[in-house]
């Protein structure tokens, strides 16, 4: 009898263990972060790759087929994602995660945003209302959203509970650490004026203290246009930068026109993880980060 | 709704009067939630402006033709649908939309678009072309939409006018359903808990819009449909679908009014009219590309649909005065496919290759169970002339935010006999939000 109740434990919790949380991750930040809390009780697909530009995706059927499915999503939110997510909520007839249900987690609500607007028009370019929603280039803000997003893992799934709570102690340790020794590598880049593709760094210039003086887009989300292009070569003859910034999934070319022009250094930097092949998870992210920004300061 | 954002709105101002209250805001995003003032409700404006050219036009006033009555708009071998206008020539104001959407509670969301045209006599042609409530996270894969809607029957025929990659619809869509296919009634669709992308869906309508008309039966028209796609890799993306569509009641669907002059001099007149059955099957496969997945550079989609239609019953030909000329039973095949690609070559600008083919195999017989005579085929409407309607096109845009666009397009049209060079030029400005298309 005993043996009896042992097997039929035994398989309940087998069972239980292979109830994976489904986790359709908007962006492989919050992937890497979900997998990373949550282990084998959690299965996650991304939505993007770290080659893509998460503000311009298809509400493809794939897409639609794996939110249909999902427990629980994790985005970015801030209208980052306002031109495809909808579409899939909509298309999925899933209700767990719909916007307000405990199955939508939206990372930037659980940090403080910068570049908040006064006024939202197209004239502007696209810009977000929320506030700027690129926060993933913070590590102290990925801590945060790690804490949160470890609290509702939990409160999805009750059973694991206590391996959530495990696996975000776990990761905030050696996070903490790795924090404490990118800011020891990255000292001496404080106060250094560069030029960023599109407003996508804010957060890791508001880190590391970088200070932003011109951006290749002359408005949010507009491309870079050859008269703005001049209108900055112009202006770094009064304010000097650094090094150009783009990430991996801009198009170079602005960059390396204005890098050839007013000679200073390209710097391409993932902007998550899988956007280098060095980036495999966050913590393999923010060295990349670090390393390519040390390397071309010399 | 109003006077709950209000009432919060006070609450958190009080709240922050609250030093305390304060320190727990961390985020600021309920304040901003409830300061919102259209977070509720979305509206835009879809304005169309386009030169069309048409050297078919003045050869038929060259030659004379005492009146000019856009017949180039019907389609050899298919019966007429109902209101298609012809596209006017010279440069004036096209198809504008107006689309209101908003959610009526957490579960349920609306959203009308009313098509705005002038006519050639200046007169305002609106369509209410779509306004239907629809549920979003029911749950268990399951969405219910009701109103008047756009079917999903085919690939192109829930989109609006404006997600056309053309600035005309394919013939196919035209000889088969007319205008738009459009009707009121429900739909019931079904998203599977696969890993591949797999939807199921009927829907019930009222079955007025052509090819349908006047049903006596409370459902005039039903259609089911499936869907299925998938990614290859990250660079390849695709979707396939099937779909039927029947209505089996069909009364008095009125062609075109046909007249003409006799060697004797008097004036034969007379309008077929329809009843009985039809039902339409459809095939349909779209592929898109775009390097690593970004479509923004460069791109490539694929797509085609292929329709075949099947009618069986009777044709009246009604004289003017209301009386009964004759009666021919009518047994009818039609079927049609286009296939079009278009390739985005560089940020902003893309190229487009189109063509459209149909084909009829109609027949019609007497009560004496003869075949009709050419000129009674020819009075219903579905005399081909030995003719198979094909069109060519070529279309080049160029779009510089995604709210503008500039399209200048030719169509080698042999939809009738007698080959027409077309050229049009259409500009295209949204206003407003206005939510993301469909794959």
């Amino acid at each position: 009898m005993k043996r009896f109740i042992l097997a039929v434990s035994l398989l309940c919790s087998s069972a239980l263990a292979h109830a994976d949380l489904k986790i359709f991750a908007c962006e492989p930040e919050w992937g890497s972060l979900a997998q990373a809390l949550g282990g084998d009780k959690v299965s996650v697909y991304n939505a993007t790759t770290g080659l893509q530009d998460p503000h311009h995706i298809e509400g493809r059927p794939s897409l639609i087929a794996q939110v249909r499915n999902a427990d629980l999503l994790v985005c970015t939110g801030a209208e980052l994602e306002i031109g495809w997510l909808p579409i899939l909520l909509q298309k999925s007839g899933n209700a767990k995660v719909q916007e307000g249900q405990p199955g939508s987690f939206m990372a930037a609500q659980q940090v403080q945003l910068l570049d908040i607007p006064v006024k939202v028009e197209r004239s502007d370019g696209d810009v977000h209302a929320d506030g700027n929603p690129h926060i993933q280039t913070d590590p102290r803000r990925i801590a945060q959203v790690a804490k949160a997003l470890a609290e509702r893992m939990a409160q999805l799934d009750t059973a694991n509970a206590a391996h959530y709570q495990q696996g975000y102690t776990n990761f905030n340790t050696r996070w903490q650490q790795a924090l404490q020794g990118w800011a020891n590598k990255a000292a001496s880049l404080r106060s250094t004026p560069v030029v960023v593709h599109h407003k996508s760094w804010v957060y890791l210039q508001d880190w590391l203290g970088l200070k932003e003086v011109a951006t290749l887009e002359p408005k949010p989300g507009i491309p870079p246009t050859t008269a703005h292009l001049t209108n900055v070569l112009q202006q770094l003859q009064t304010t000097p930068a650094k090094f150009v910034l783009h990430s991996a999934y801009e198009n170079p070319r602005s960059a390396q026109w204005l890098s050839g022009k007013a000679g200073i250094p390209v710097v391409m930097l993932p902007s998550t993880v899988g956007g280098t092949p060095a980036a495999t998870d966050l913590f393999t992210l923010f060295d990349d980060i670090i390393q390519r920004l040390t390397s071309v300061q010399g | 709704m109003q006077l709950t954002q209000t009432t919060l709105a006070i609450a958190i101002v009080a709240a922050l009067a609250a030093p305390t209250a304060f320190a727990e805001t961390t985020t600021g995003n309920a304040i901003k939630d409830t300061l919102k003032p259209s977070a509720n409700w979305e509206g835009s404006l879809i304005v169309e402006g386009i030169y069309f050219d048409s050297n078919k036009d003045e050869a038929a006033h060259e030659e004379g033709e005492e009146e000019h009555d856009h017949e180039h708009a019907h389609l050899p071998g298919f019966p007429s649908g109902g209101h298609d206008h012809g596209m006017r020539e010279g440069l004036h104001t096209g198809h504008i939309e107006a689309v209101v959407s908003g959610n009526i509670n957490d579960k349920l969301k609306a959203r009308v678009t009313t098509g705005i045209m002038e006519t050639e006599d200046e007169g305002l042609e609106m369509e209410l072309e779509e306004a239907f409530v629809e549920t979003q996270g029911l749950g268990k894969g399951v969405t219910v939409k009701a109103g008047r809607f756009f079917s999903d029957v085919g690939y192109l025929s829930s989109k609006h006018n404006h997600e056309w990659d053309f600035a005309d619809n394919p013939l196919v869509y035209k000889g088969m359903f007319g205008g738009h296919t459009n009707d009121d009634g429900v739909q019931l669709s079904y998203v599977a808990p696969t890993q591949q992308f797999v939807q199921v869906g009927t829907e019930l309508f009222k079955g007025d819009k052509f090819p349908a008309a006047n049903s006596d039966d409370t459902v005039g028209a039903a259609t089911v449909f499936a869907k299925t796609g998938g990614d290859i890799g990250t660079d390849h993306s695709w979707q396939a679908g099937i779909g039927h569509w029947r209505a089996d009641s069909i009364n008095d669907r009125e062609g075109e009014l046909h007249s003409h002059t006799r060697a004797d001099g008097s004036i034969h007149a007379a309008t077929p009219s329809f009843d009985g059955k039809s039902s339409i099957n459809t095939v349909n496969a779209t592929y898109k590309w775009a390097p690593n997945g970004n479509a923004q550079e460069r791109n490539f989609k694929l797509q085609g649909e292929y329709f075949q239609r099947d009618e069986s019953g009777k044709i009246d030909l009604v004289k003017p005065d209301g009386g009964l000329e004759r009666t021919l039973d009518y047994d009818g095949k039609q079927d049609g496919f286009y296939v079009q690609g278009v390739y985005q070559f560089r940020p902003h600008w893309r190229v487009g290759l189109r063509h459209d083919q149909l084909d009829s195999d109609n027949t019609l017989t007497q009560a004496n169970g003869k075949a009709a005579t050419d000129h009674q085929v020819e009075t219903t409407g579905l005399a081909t002339e030995g003719h198979t309607p094909k069109r060519n096109t070529l279309m080049v845009d160029y779009t510089p935010r995604e709210y503008s666009r500039l399209r200048l397009q030719f169509n080698e049209d042999k939809s009738t006999p007698e080959t027409d060079q077309q050229v049009m030029l259409q500009y295209t400005h949204s206003f407003g939000s206005h939510g993301a298309h469909g794959f």
